[in-house]
Order: C-alpha cells, then structure tokens, then sequence
C-alpha cells in the first residue's frame, strides 16, 4: 500500500472500518491457519492449551459483544426515542426499581460464572507439570536468553541473541528499510530446538532483571524472575512442527524490544538427531563455553 | 452534625490568606534536594541541614500560627471536630504505612523464604539455584548476606531489652491516660507530672532502642544489610523508633504548653490527637513485639 | 507572632481575596485552590500528551527513527506517571474543592490551610521529576510499576522519583483528609449522608482509597530506596527477598489507584446524565452501594496483574473470581445510567456528549478488563498491546472524558460565562472518532502479538501502528480546541445565569448560588427542603 509499502498480504485487511473489521476479522480467524498472525486476533496457535485459550478468548468475546449489544443498544434507543428536542417529556416517578436492579445484578454473575468455569478448567491443566519429557532451563540477561538442556540432552547449552541483520535495521537512523529484512526483530542466530508431541518444561529464571519468555503459538508466557525458578510447560501437537516466534514480554531496559525467542519444533527423531549433533560439536570444541557465575549477590 | 453556621456569633473560621502553606512546600522540596543530593554524592550529608532547619520552623511557625488562634478562641466545636477527624484520619494513613512494612515481612517469611527453601510452587529456585538453603526463618536468604565473613548473624531475644522496652511503652500509654483523666477533671499539678512522665518514659525507649541497634550492629552481625531479617527488623523497629521520638517531642511540647496554662476539660484537641498518637506507636510496637522479636 | 495577630480578628469572612500573586501562593479559598489544582492539571497533561505523541511518532513506522531505546522508556514512563498523578488526579482533586463545598452547603473546605499545603507540593514535586530529563543517565526507564531489580539499575534519576513519589503521596493523603473532614463535618443542616450528591459521595469513597493506599505506595517506594543505597533485602533473593514482593506491594496500592481515578469520574457522569435526561438518577442509593463494593473490591484483586509471574493455583483461582466480580456492581452503575436516560427526555450540550460517550467506551475498557481478569486468557494478552488498549479506554474516553465532561458542566457556574458551544461540541466530536482511531486498533495490535514498552516492532504490526499514530495526532491536536474553549471562556462571554443550564434539571445546591459564586461559599448554611 502506497502509505506504508506494505505487502499485498497485509494490504487487503486495512480499513478504518474499525468496527466492521474486528467481527469480519475474528470469524475469519477461527479457520486461519497457525503460525502465521493475521495481524488483529489471537491465533489458535498449535498446542492444546494455546487452541483452548483461543476458544475462551472467542467465547468472551463474543458474550461480551452480546452484553454491549443489549446494552449499547438500549442506551442508542434512549438516544433516539427520548431526545428533549423531539418533544420527549421526562417521566420523573421512574426513580428505582428493586425488582430490575435484582435481575440486573444477578444476570451478570450468571454470565461471570459461565465465563469462569472453562477458565478454571484451562488453569487446572495449565498447571499440571507433571510428566514432563524433557526440561530445559532458560535463563534470561540483559538481553538474550540461555536454553540449558536437561534430562536427554543434558549438556546442550547455548546462547540466543538477536539475529546480525535486525540487529543491523534496528540501529538508529540505520537507514535499512525493515521490511527488507526477515523476521525482522523475531529472529535470533541460534533457535532453541525442542520435539514436537512431547510434554517439554521450562525452568525459567533470570541473571539480572526481570524478563518474560513468550510463545503465542504455545500459548506459554512466564516471567523469569531473577532468584527464582519458574515453571513453563508446553506440548506442540504432532504435525506441527515448525518455527515459531516470539519475544521478552517484560520491560527488560534499553534493548527489551529486541530479544525475541523463536523455537524450531522437529519431529522427536529429527530432534534426535540434532541433539547427537549438537553433543559431538559439544565434545569437539576445545573450549566449552563456562557457565556463567551465579554470583551471590544478585543486585550489586 | 454540622451546626458549622447554627449561630451567626459561631462562625466556622476561615483564616486568611497564609504563607505557610507554600513555605512547607519550599521545605519538603528543600528536605528531599539535599536528600537526593546527598545520596547521588554530588554534596556532602550537610545539605539536609537547611531543609531541616526549615523544617523544624515550619512547625514552629504553623502550630504557633494555630495554637495562638485557638488561645484567642476563635475556632468554635465545628473547628475542633475537623481537627480531630483530620488527626484520625492520618493516624489512619500511618498505619497503612506500617502495613506495607508488616506485609513484606509476612510476605518473607511466609512466601519468599520457603519458596527459596523449596517449598510449594517454586520448588525449583532451591533444585537449581540455591541447593544448600533450607528457607528456616530467621535468615538473611541464601546467599548469607550480611556483613559477617561467615554470613552468620544473632538475633536479639524478645525477653531482653525489647520485654523491658514493652512495658516502658505500655506504661507510658497508662500513664498518658492518667494525664488525660487529670486533664479532664481539673488536676492540674497530676496531669503535669504524669505527662512528664509519659515523655520521660519515652525518651527513655528511644536510648534503649539506641542501645540495642548499637550491640546488634557491633556484636550480632545483624545490621540493616542482614539480609531479608535485617532489612525487615530494622525498617519497622526504625520507623517506629522515629515515631516514638516524633511523639515524645511532642508530648514535650505539650507538656509546655500545659506548663503555660492552655488546655481546658473541655477543650484540649491537641493534648488529645498526641495522646492519640502516642497511642497508635504503642499499638505498632505490641505488633512488632509479637511478630519481630517473638514469635 | 506577627502571623498570629494577623489572622486573629473575630470575624474573618472578608469578602475580598487578596491580591496579586499572594492570592494564588497564599491561598486558603477552596475555588482558588481548585483552580490552581485544575489549571495544574491541564498543564500536565498537555506535558504528558506531548509524551505520549513521541511515543507514537516513534512507533509510527518500524525501525529506529526518532528516538534512542532508552529515551523512549524514559517517555513511557514519565508520561504515566505524569498523566496520572499529575494530570488525572490533580483534575479530580480541583473538581472536588470546587464543587463539594459549593454542593453540600459549607463555606470552604474544612482545613484551608493544609488544602493550599497540599497543591503547593504538586509543582515541586513534578518539578523534581521533571528534572530527571537533566541529569546524567536520564530519567526513569523502568515503566511507571517501576519494577525492582530494574529500576535499582538507575542513575542519578533514581533518588529523585522516589522522592518525587513521596511528594505526590503526601499531597495526595492531605488532599483526601481534607475531602473527607469537609463531607462528614462541614454538611449544611438537613443535608444527610444519602441526600448528598453522587459526585461527593464518590469522592467519599475515593479519599478514602486514597488514604488507604498511598502510604503503602510509599512503603514500596521506600524499601526500593534502601535496597538501593542502604543494603536492605527487600527485593534480593540472595538475601531472602523477592522481586515479586514489590509487584504485590506495588499492586495493593496499584489496583485500587486506577479506581481512584474512575470512582469521582462515576460520580461526575452520575451528575450529568440526570440533568440532561431531566429525570432524577435512577437507583441513587444503590449507585452508592456500588460505588462502595467496588472501592472494597478494589482492595483484593491485585494479583491480576501479575498471572505470569507464577503464583500458586488458589491465588490465580481467588484473584481470577475476586476481579470478575468488580464487573458486577460497575455493572449496576452503566445499567442505573441507562435507566436514568430511559423514559427521559436527552438534549445534547458537551458535558452530556461526554458523558455518553463515557458510557460506550468505558464499558468497552471494562468487557476488556473482564477478557484480562481470565487468568489463561490473560496469558496470552498480558504486557501486550490489548492492555494498553484496555487501560487507556477506561482512563482517556473514561476519566479524561469525564474530567471534560465536569468542566464543560460547571466551567460556566466558576467563571459566570457562556462558552463557545459550538466550539465545544466540535471538540467534542474530533476527540470522540480520534480517540477510537487511537486506540481500537491497539486491541488488534495486542491479540496479533505486539508487546507494550518496546520502541520498535516487527512489520507484521506497521498498519494498526500507523493508525493508531494518526488518531493520536489528530486527538492530541483536538485538546487545543479544549484549552481555547475554556481560555476564551475566563476571559469572558454571554453571562451565565445560576442555574446555567436553563430548562434541564440541575438539582444539587451549587445552582443556587449565582454565577460565579461568591467568594466565601455559604456563609450561612442553606436549607435544604
Ligand atoms: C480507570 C482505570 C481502570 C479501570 C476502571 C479498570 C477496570 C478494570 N480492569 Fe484494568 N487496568 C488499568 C486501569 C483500569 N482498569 C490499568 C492502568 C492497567 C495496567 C497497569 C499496567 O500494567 O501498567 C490495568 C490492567 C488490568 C489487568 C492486568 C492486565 C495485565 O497486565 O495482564 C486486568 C486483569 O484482570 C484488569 C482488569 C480490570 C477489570 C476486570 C476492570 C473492571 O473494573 C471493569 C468493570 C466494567 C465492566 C465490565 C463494564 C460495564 C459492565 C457491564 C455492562 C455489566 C455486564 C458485564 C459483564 C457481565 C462482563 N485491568
Ligand atoms: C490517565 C492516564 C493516561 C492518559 C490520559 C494517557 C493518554 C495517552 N496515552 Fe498513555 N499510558 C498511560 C496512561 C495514560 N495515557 C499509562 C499508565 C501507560 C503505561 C506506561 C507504562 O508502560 O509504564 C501508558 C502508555 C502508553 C502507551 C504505550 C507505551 C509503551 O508501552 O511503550 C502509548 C502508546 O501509544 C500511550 C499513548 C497515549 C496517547 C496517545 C494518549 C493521548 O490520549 C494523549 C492526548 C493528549 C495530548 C496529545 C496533549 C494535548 C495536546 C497537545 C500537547 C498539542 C500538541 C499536539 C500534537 C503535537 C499532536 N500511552
Ligand atoms: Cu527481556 Cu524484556
Ligand atoms: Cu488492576
């Protein structure tokens, strides 16, 4: 588009129909495909728990469009019907109602309820980490995250920063076109590599501040909290596999905007595979890289 | 309620135009400059002395102000009330700012501490990060910080000096009472004694107070960098020691002005809202007792 | 004491303020001080606007244009802090010296002095933050939550917004003694409790919040302080603290701080609609009751705002319920204001636009806030755009609107002149479709992915930040409108009569009075029938 140069792809959503859009725009979500934002709604994203939050997500919403519906509408009905200038005369004697201010308290913790019972049940697995198949801890610093392998592929330990060319775009007065660049901003030089069809669990923590690792496809977000170590699990349905992307959700300081995750999804024996690959590297390398101090005194 | 304007001759009063008010303003901004100054090293700790100084005349200046006009009989009961809900109201505001203190003590010793010990939901920050804490309370966390090589530290035992400083406090607020009762049925000599008294009792905690953070900081290894027990210990025993000092001065100030003749049975708002005051400290330290030093 | 003797004489209601500066720096009259509170206030927010219009220049199109990283967290920051404390509740406070002696009948607030003591410490106290743009290392980055270990990295800065914070707070408490001593003891005779006006009665509520909170805010401040300089644990987990105990704390302080910004906003609307629909307010006693639930509410939700941080499943279960429970009696209130328009007979000048405008969108920031109280719901939309987009339609279109709503409605009793009300009402309409344009589209941006506090985003989110960028100069630019409208309005214009609004229905005794009122409220008390 002539404003923005944006792709083709992008082009034909836009509009200032706001309104129009969002309900066109979210109906037309639920049958998108995964992995690939449509640049206005969650997407159902590729693990069970990322498809039920969609679902909820979905539900609320449109109860919520239900109640502004009724609501607004009555409200835009007042506006019409009761206008001074129309000759409307006020009917003074309506000052409360004990019978409609019942209803109208109890219809709202009717629907409230609804809306917590699939909420709850979503919480309930959401914090079953049990069985977990493999574990990887992931440390986050000002500004890159560490993917630590446990369990299978204990020893894999690496860093995952920015990638060189966003890096390079998103310089001040760089004078690179970002939309040249790839992923730009959601792509790093290594990505964390887990199965597909297994129940992975990250341990989460931080070197220095507070930093939040988010995948939307997984519909996973946890806070890495330096000190502490938070648990994250995920398990991306079989056929899925692929790469997904996201970023530090937790104001980190000056280069926050700029520590994306991305995790390359294999099948479990392509993960195999990399896993011996990556141990072999691991023993060739003359120097391993040290682990870096935990140092005692987390703030100085 | 409201019988601001039942009389025309009992007026609510409505001072005039008064340079207090923005004089204040000038000593908080003075107070907190060479607090920030001070603390970023760009002057040495002398700069807080003008905002002290303005201080201490900024309450000179303004109860003068309200002292002489009350002595003039010019604030009718309807003064006098709002006086006394605004008095209640920051003692209100006090407490809620010792709750924050009281709650992160909670918060620590309930919470943070067994999740670093490994228990309930962060059972991982002890697996990976700290193996070799146990999260029993007192504790200066994990990583022993304090200022002992060692990373040990002592705490003072409820039944020495913070037993004999309760029943210093709770007798002054006996004390005080009897002062009031004095007040209120016209003895006078009774009232000066008992006050003085009260704020003598005060003083008293406060050097014995001193004391204790003087062998804590020398002899126990516990000072306010002793990890979450020092920081929480001394940030509520501090404040309240502050307050206490705050109230035994005016307590003093009081005590001064009864010397002087003010106060009557009937009207005595500002013997009340120091008593009320000194009241509120009592009440903090019982909670610091119960939750700092004993259990 | 030559002070003393001044203020001494027996019967002090001069009638004559004082003049030249003295009036304004001396101050004790409850309308100069609202003035000063109000005038204050815009200026704020005028400041923190222009923030916010960085903000948006710079996230106009991906890549780096404007802006170093860190300048654009320190705009994020200070243009929260500024528009909250400074301009929100500054504006609230002026509304309330103004109107609430004027509504329950007294002749000032109950403690003149502590009143000027209280805006005076305003200026400083933004004079200090402010002037962290000036010292080496900048201002503060850490976002307006200023979360520990973070905001411990600072600079030179860091001192000064604590202290800052503590001036505010100060101030803040002061002002809600002096709001709550006038309500329960400067009450003409006859005027009771439930006959008060809504618009006091919500500041009731709010002051009491107020004096509840903030001195826990200065707590949390405070421990950062000392966990700064003076080795304290608070926040270390090495020494047996936790980051997160300053979200809790931050929080318990937090959560009900964003109802202290909407609660005197309800009680505005609560005003207006009833004079405009020319029918009393439907449910004024339950208004009160909700007004009350919500303030208690307020104080047991905080954890929705850190779901991700890892709590235990019953505080997730617990904070979920206690949070969706709030849609409960707000949601008597939109259903009490849409039964006062019912049956009622509407006419349109700018307070009653803004107030219905209030109506649709804050309701649409509360759907939002329910969409977020969903603990797995929220996991995907916390620290994204959707909560940007949530917050600003309850605080731009809910408290701005109501704040403009107020002013419109009462600018002519304070100044005895008419407005230009065609200019308003264009204001109003310029405001009203930028505002969307504004801020809808953040909703998509959040769902799509796009995380709050970050200077530059990836390309899949160029389209809605452009157009979120053009409604934020086009709404920014609308507010000039609002200052012309109200300068051109002191300066002068067709003479207001005192019930200003001709056949609507103003009840409440500040119509009695004549436009402007005269200096000294109530000398005596009114009746009240
Ligand atoms: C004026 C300010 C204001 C107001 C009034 C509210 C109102 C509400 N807020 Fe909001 N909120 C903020 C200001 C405000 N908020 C701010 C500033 C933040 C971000 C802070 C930061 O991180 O920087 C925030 C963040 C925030 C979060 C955290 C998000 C996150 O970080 O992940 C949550 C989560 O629960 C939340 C929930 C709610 C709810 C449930 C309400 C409810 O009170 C809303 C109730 C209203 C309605 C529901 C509409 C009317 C009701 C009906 C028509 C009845 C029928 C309706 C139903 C049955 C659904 N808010
Ligand atoms: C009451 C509170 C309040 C108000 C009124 C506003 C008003 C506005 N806010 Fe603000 N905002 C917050 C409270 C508020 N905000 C908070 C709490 C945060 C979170 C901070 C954090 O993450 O820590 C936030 C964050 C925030 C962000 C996210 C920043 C980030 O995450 O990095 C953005 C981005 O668009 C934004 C935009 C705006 C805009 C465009 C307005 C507009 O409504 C402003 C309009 C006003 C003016 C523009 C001023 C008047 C006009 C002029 C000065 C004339 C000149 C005009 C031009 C040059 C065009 N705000
Ligand atoms: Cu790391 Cu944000
Ligand atoms: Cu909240």
């Amino acid at each position: 588009m002539s404003l923005t140069g944006m792709n083709v792809e992008h082009a034909g959503r836009r509009g200032l129909a706001l309104g129009a859009a969002l309900l066109s725009g979210l109906t037309a979500a639920g049958a998108a495909v995964a992995n690939t934002s449509n640049g206005y709604n969650l997407m159902p994203g590729v693990t069970d728990i990322s498809r039920d939050i969609y679902a909820l997500h979905m539900e609320v919403f449109w109860i919520c469009v239900g109640i502004a519906v009724v609501v607004f509408g009555a409200m835009i009905y007042s506006l019409i019907n009761f206008r001074h200038s129309q000759g409307a005369v006020a009917d003074t004697s309506m000052r409360h109602s004990t019978k409609v201010e019942i209803i109208w308290t109890i219809i709202p913790v009717i629907i409230l309820v609804v809306m917590a019972i699939p909420a709850a049940e979503i919480i309930l697995k959401m914090e079953d980490t049990r069985d977990s198949e493999l574990s990887i801890r992931v440390t986050g610093y000002q500004w890159k995250w560490q993917y630590q392998y446990m369990d299978a592929a204990e020893g894999i330990n690496f860093f995952s920063t920015l990638s060189q060319d966003s890096n390079f775009a998103r310089q001040l007065h760089s004078g690179i076109d970002p939309r040249t660049v790839p992923n730009y901003l959601l792509d790093v030089d290594k990505p964390m590599v887990v199965p597909s069809g297994t129940k992975v669990r990250l341990l989460l923590t931080s070197q220095d501040v507070i930093h939040a690792w988010w995948v939307p496809d997984f519909g996973a977000k946890r806070s890495a909290i330096p000190g502490f170590v938070n648990e994250l699990w995920f398990k991306v349905t079989p056929g899925k596999e692929g790469i997904y992307r996201g970023q530090c959700v937790a104001l980190c300081g000056r280069d926050h905007g700029f520590m994306p995750v991305v995790v390359d999804v294999r099948t479990p024996e392509e993960f195999k595979k990399w896993v011996e690959a990556q141990k072999t590297a691991v023993k060739q390398a003359a120097a391993i890289p040290p682990e870096p101090p935990r140092s005692a005194q987390l703030l100085n | 309620m409201a019988q601001a304007h039942a009389t025309e001759a009992d007026k609510y009063y409505i001072p005039h135009g008064s340079p207090w008010p923005i004089y204040g303003s000038v000593t908080l901004f003075t107070l907190m400059l060479g607090a920030i100054a001070t603390l970023n090293n760009w002057l040495p700790a002398w700069s807080l002395l003008p905002g002290f100084v303005m201080l201490a005349l900024l309450f000179v200046f303004w109860f003068n102000t309200v002292i002489g006009e009350n002595q003039h009989g010019i604030y009718n009961l309807a003064v006098d009330r709002s006086f006394r809900l605004g008095m209640m109201w920051f003692i209100f505001s006090e407490v809620m700012f010792f709750a924050a203190f009281f709650g992160a003590l909670f918060y620590a010793r309930e919470l943070a501490v067994p999740w670093l010990g490994g228990e309930g939901v962060k059972i991982f920050s002890k697996l990976l990060l700290w193996k070799h804490y146990d999260g029993a309370w007192p504790t200066n966390g994990p990583g022993h910080v304090g200022p002992r090589a060692d990373g040990s530290f002592e705490t003072v035992p409820a039944l020495g000096l913070p037993a004999i400083n309760t029943a210093i406090l709770l007798s002054s607020s006996i004390t005080v009472t009897i002062a009031h009762h004095a007040l209120i049925t016209g003895h006078r000599t009774r009232l000066k004694i008992f006050l003085a008294a009260t704020f003598l009792l005060g003083f008293t905690f406060v050097a014995l107070q001193a004391m204790e953070y003087h062998e804590a900081y020398t002899e126990l290894g516990l000072q306010l960098g002793t990890g979450i027990y020092g920081s929480t210990f001394f940030m509520l025993t501090g404040f309240h020691g502050m307050h206490v000092t705050v109230g035994a001065i005016m307590l003093t100030v009081i005590w001064f002005r009864v010397l002087n003749g003010h106060f009557t049975p009937q009207r005595h708002f500002g013997f009340e809202a120091v008593s009320w005051y000194w009241h509120f400290v009592d009440v903090v330290w019982l909670g610091l007792f119960i939750f700092v030093y004993w259990l | 004491m030559a002070q003393a003797t001044d203020t001494l004489p027996h019967d002090d209601h001069h009638d004559q303020p004082d003049t030249g500066i003295k009036r304004w720096l001396f101050a004790t009259n409850h309308k100069d001080i609202g003035t000063m509170y109000l005038v204050f206030s815009l200026i704020m927010f005028f400041v923190g606007g222009a923030m916010a219009m960085v903000i948006r220049a710079e996230l106009f199109k991906p890549g780096l244009q404007l802006v170093d990283p860190m300048f654009f967290n320190q705009m994020t920051t200070l243009h929260a802090l500024v528009m909250i404390f400074g301009a929100v509740m500054p504006a609230f406070v002026g509304l309330a010296n103004w109107m609430i002696p004027l509504q329950i009948g007294a002749p000032d607030m109950a403690l003149p002095r502590m009143n000027n003591f209280s805006f005076w410490i305003l200026p400083f106290a933004f004079t200090l933050l402010l002037s962290t743009l000036l010292v080496p290392g900048g201002a503060p980055a850490g976002g307006w939550t200023l979360y520990p270990p973070l905001v411990l990295q600072g600079g030179d800065y860091f001192p000064m917004v604590i202290f800052a914070i503590h001036l505010m707070g100060i101030s803040s408490i002061m002002g809600a003694i002096n709001v709550i001593v006038t309500i329960m003891n400067m009450r003409a005779p006859g005027m009771d409790l439930l006959r008060m006006p809504l618009f006091c009665w919500s500041w009731l509520i709010t002051a009491y919040l107020l004096i509840a909170v903030m001195p826990v805010l200065a707590g949390a401040v405070t421990m950062l302080l000392t966990d700064h300089f003076f080795k304290t644990s608070f926040f270390n987990a090495a020494g047996g603290g936790d980051p997160v105990m300053f979200e809790h704390i931050f929080w318990f302080f937090g959560h009900p701080e964003v109802y202290i910004m909407i609660l005197p906003a309800f009680g505005i609307i609560s005003e207006i609609l009833p004079t405009f629909s020319r029918k009393p307010l439907f449910g004024a006693v339950s208004m009160v009751y909700a007004t009350a639930s919500i303030a208690f509410l307020s104080f047991i939700v905080w954890g929705h705002h850190m779901f991700v941080d890892g709590m235990p499943l019953a505080a997730q279960m617990f904070f979920m319920m206690s949070t969706m429970l709030i849609a409960v009696p707000t949601g008597v209130k939109v259903f009490n204001w849409t039964a006062t328009m019912w049956r009622g007979s509407l006419s349109f000048e700018p307070p009653m636009l803004f107030a219905i405008a209030f109506l649709f969108m804050f309701s649409i920031g509360g759907f939002s806030g329910v969409m977020l109280a969903l603990v797995p719901a929220d996991f995907q939309y916390q620290n994204t755009y959707f909560v940007v987009a949530h917050f600003h339609y309850v605080l731009v279109p809910g408290a701005i609107f109501a704040i403009m709503a107020a002013v419109y409605y009462w600018l002519p009793k304070w100044t005895g002149h008419m407005y230009n009300l065609t200019l308003a009402k264009t204001h109003f309409w310029l405001s009203t479709i930028f505002v969307n344009v504004l801020f809808f589209p953040q909703h998509f941006l959040g769902l799509a992915g796009m995380p709050r506090r970050v200077p530059d985003y990836a390309v899949q989110f160029s389209d809605w930040n452009m157009v979120s960028s053009i409604g934020a100069f086009g709404f920014g630019l609308s507010q000039v409108l609002f200052a012309i409208v109200v300068i051109q309005c002191i300066r002068g214009g067709q003479k207001a009569s005192s019930v200003v609004w001709g056949d609507a229905l103003p009840t409440g005794l500040e119509w009695t009075l004549s436009s402007p009122p005269p200096y000294h409220s109530f000398i005596t008390a009114p009746e009240i029938k």
